[in-house]
């Protein structure tokens, strides 16, 4: 399942929804907003998404990674709009028959997340200027 | 034909707005459209030859043609992130 959403993310109902009888592991990332990147200092992120697009691709990931392993269940969650430091922005949450798996699984569909889904965060830093993270534009 | 283009990220702040309709000639390639989207919005130019153009909610090929009543979208890169 893959869901973006403005509400805060429920990582106990999260983990709930994935566990199943026959997996003895569930494996859950969080990702949160971190308060220091390139030497500034990050009060909070506002992200921006193209829906339509991004539920397409989240939905694609899933099923690449059902049909790389044993997965029970997962679901992926993205947060939306202006989210203050240490806040959860994203979550992937994946029950395997074993952890190895699961572990692998979980990496793999974040990576993929953030290689491919059109989600964009704008920093707002401690001096009151912002700035959307493009990392591909500021190559020379 | 009409199309409908939206702008994400810092493509929107240089646009100066988030969605726009714009009547293009019938069988105008998805290449033809970014050097139109220059043109009326020069502030763009430094990011759209990096950035996706979605049409429809897909990746296209820039020789593809667009379908009229297209949705195109205007896709900076992502941030990525640090594995």
């Amino acid at each position: 399942m893959i869901q973006l959403t403005r509400e805060v993310i429920d990582i106990a109902r999260l983990t709930d929804c994935v566990r199943r009888s026959d997996c003895g592991a569930v494996v859950i990332f969080l990702g949160t907003v971190r308060d220091f990147t390139d030497g500034k200092i990050t009060v909070a992120l506002d992200y921006d998404a193209y829906p339509a697009m991004a539920e397409k691709k989240m939905a694609e990931i899933e099923q690449e990674t059902r049909r790389l392993w044993p997965i029970g269940d997962m679901i992926m969650v993205h947060r939306l709009g202006h989210l203050e430091v240490g806040k959860t922005s994203v979550a992937v949450a994946i029950s395997c028959p074993h952890r190895g798996q699961a572990f692998e699984a979980c990496q793999y569909a974040i990576d993929r997340l953030k290689e491919l889904v059109p989600i964009w965060k704008k920093e707002n830093w401690a001096d009151g200027t912002t700035e959307w993270v493009h990392p591909e534009l500021e190559k020379k | 034909m009409k199309v409908t283009v939206h702008f994400f990220a810092r493509a929107r702040d240089l646009a100066g707005r988030e969605t726009v309709s714009y009547e293009v000639a019938s069988n105008t390639t998805v290449q033809e459209l970014r050097r139109q989207l220059e043109i009326l919005h020069p502030a763009l130019a430094g990011i759209l030859p990096r950035c996706a153009l979605a049409v429809n909610n897909g990746f296209v090929k820039d020789a593809a043609s667009i379908p009229p009543d297209a949705e195109i979208a205007v896709l900076p890169p992502v941030s990525g992130g640090v594995r």
